[in-house]
């Protein structure tokens, strides 16, 4: 049986007294989506930092490809990471670089492209992220969701094997959210690349993904299909799904919108007495 | 061997602990910033660099003339000024091209010109590579397979060692124009013995020396500034944006220390 394309024993991470990773053992299959989820601030993108190496455990072991990261000659890890790409939660965009010029970094200096295969890829990326408007502009001067995108195409542009997506949809409308998870569904079919995501958007998701992980108190509770994971009883799931219910509530709950329309009524009515006793500056004045 | 703690030490030597610690503490990180020279260095050739340190030398060298010139106008005009009247007192004005050029060329300019530089470029340095390293644009590049080094750091190196030099003979240059217009133009100087001093007072040896000068001060610079930007969120007493700042701050002030030891230091051995 082949091993596992990446492959965690144990690891332990902590930050000062505060531990992130508690034994986290895990497997990511190659030719998979796979998707971490949990709560805020339950060590997700942390998890995904020690797989490109920006992080490394203070114990246990990363093991890529069944041989461990602390083993790999700087020549394979060369190789390797030539492979993998990152995509940033905070989207990591370089402020003094045009979205032309940030999407064609990892090309400019990681290839021997000629200019015009240069801008023809970044072209055919701008193209699918509907950017085209942006191309000349800078990271500062887009919206959230355009930087995401523009982030995104940066990540794409290598055509790497693996790639890491931190919050991909997060400040996406619901169109472009869907267009993303799309192109990384379509993507990993056309091409057969690893996708590892960390995401909030549950259960939008799981349509794409393979297998989930779930991370809860420190370490991963569940590894599955996402058919399996409704079977997987455990207090993490309670509470994605009262917090999925709270919020189905909070929107959609005759209730809730009774009191939206009691406090509309209010409102109006507020803002028609004080037409009619005219403006408390005109009162002064008149 | 027992080790004593800060709490258990003798209370009149608390002062000298704190010092000593201050002391080692600022022998390590001249250690590292040593290290991090010699790795971005190592860097320097690659087949990716021209461009890269041709913008640099347009940062920290083009874009500070202006401001090299102006400062150097002025000194050379104070030092002209200054000079002229202590030399009336003995007699001997005609020595003033003599004393401007040789106090430009020789101390002047290489330090001055180093510490604007400092002010101008090197802080603007630390605040951008520190800001990259916060907002995690510099990890961005370690993901991309870009050496932050090689891309960040080694450009501004090799930019620093070609720009101080040339503007230091700038400064020299405006300077002994300057003390020109203040001795000879205002106070009525000899123009003839100037021009003639400072043409005969210097050697070449007072030249290289200077931009040799000029050459460790490049160095110690961007050394201090890039290290100071590159490591802003290793910070013990801050974080973000504040950690930016006080980094900025620090890299100015370290860096005009190192400048005028550094300067005593060559001087010596130069003299």
């Amino acid at each position: 049986m082949n091993a596992p394309l990446i492959e965690f024993q144990d690891v332990t991470k902590s930050f000062g007294t505060k531990t992130v990773l508690d034994r986290v053992n895990l497997q990511i299959n190659a030719g998979e989506v796979t998707t971490i989820i949990g709560l805020s601030g339950s060590g997700k993108s942390v998890l995904l930092k020690h797989i490109i190496g920006l992080l490394k455990p203070d114990s246990g072991r990363i093991l890529f490809q069944g041989q461990p990261l602390e083993e790999i000659t700087t020549g394979e890890r060369k190789t390797g990471l030539a492979r993998i790409s990152y995509m940033f939660q905070d989207n990591a965009l370089f402020d003094s670089l045009s979205v032309y010029d940030n999407i064609a970094l990892p090309l400019r200096e990681t290839t021997n492209l000629s200019r015009s295969e240069i801008s023809r890829r970044v072209r055919a990326r701008v193209e699918q992220m509907e950017l085209a408007d942006a191309v000349n502009k800078y990271p500062s001067e887009l919206s959230g969701g355009m930087q995401k995108r523009a982030a995104l195409a940066r990540a794409l542009v290598t055509d790497p094997r693996i790639v890491l997506f931190d919050e991909p949809t997060s400040g996406q409308d619901p169109i472009r959210k869907n267009a993303i998870l799309g192109m990384i569904a379509q993507y990993q079919r056309q091409i057969g690349f690893t996708a590892i995501l960390v995401s909030h958007e549950i259960p939008d998701v799981y349509f794409i993904s393979n297998r989930i992980l779930a991370l809860y108190d420190r370490s991963v509770v569940f590894q599955g299909t996402p058919a399996e994971l409704e079977d997987f009883d455990h207090p993490f799931l309670d509470d994605i799904i009262r917090s999925l219910e709270e919020l189905r509530r909070e929107l959609t709950d005759p209730y809730a919108r009774s009191r939206f329309a009691m406090a509309h009524r209010e409102l109006e009515k507020r803002r028609t007495g004080q037409d009619a006793r005219g403006l408390p500056g005109e009162n002064q004045h008149g | 061997m027992e080790s004593s703690s800060p709490q258990t030490l003798p209370l009149w030597t608390r002062p000298l602990a704190a010092v000593g610690r201050r002391a080692i503490r600022w022998v390590n990180h001249l250690g590292a910033v040593a290290i991090f020279f010699i790795l971005a260095t190592l860097k320097v050739v690659h087949p990716k660099q021209l461009a890269k340190i041709a913008y640099q030398i347009y940062e920290i060298g083009a874009r500070s003339v202006p401001i090299i010139l102006l400062v150097g106008l002025f000194t050379g005009m104070v030092l002209g000024l200054q000079t002229y009247h202590a030399l009336v007192t003995v007699g001997a004005q005609g020595a003033l091209g003599t004393l401007v050029a040789l106090s430009l060329v020789r101390e002047l300019g290489p330090v001055l010109t180093a510490i604007m530089i400092t002010a101008r470029a090197g802080s603007a340095i630390t605040a951008e590579i520190g800001i990259q390293r916060i907002s995690e644009q510099i990890d961005a590049l370690d993901t991309m397979r870009i050496d932050p080094l090689r891309f960040l750091v080694s450009p501004r190196i090799v930019a620093a060692v070609i720009s101080f030099p040339i503007l230091t003979a700038l400064f020299d240059l405006i300077g002994i124009l300057g003390g020109y217009f203040s001795g000879v133009v205002l106070m009525g100087a000899n123009a003839g013995a100037y021009i003639h001093r400072v043409q005969t007072s210097m050697e070449l040896k007072d030249i290289t020396d200077g931009f040799i000068k000029a050459g460790v001060f490049a160095v110690i610079v961007t050394a201090v500034c890039c290290y100071q930007g590159y490591f802003a969120h290793m910070r013990e007493d801050s974080r973000g944006a504040k950690a930016v700042g006080l980094s900025t701050t620090a890299a100015v002030v370290i860096s005009c220390v190192l400048i005028l030891v550094a300067d005593y230091i060559v001087t010596s051995l130069l003299i």
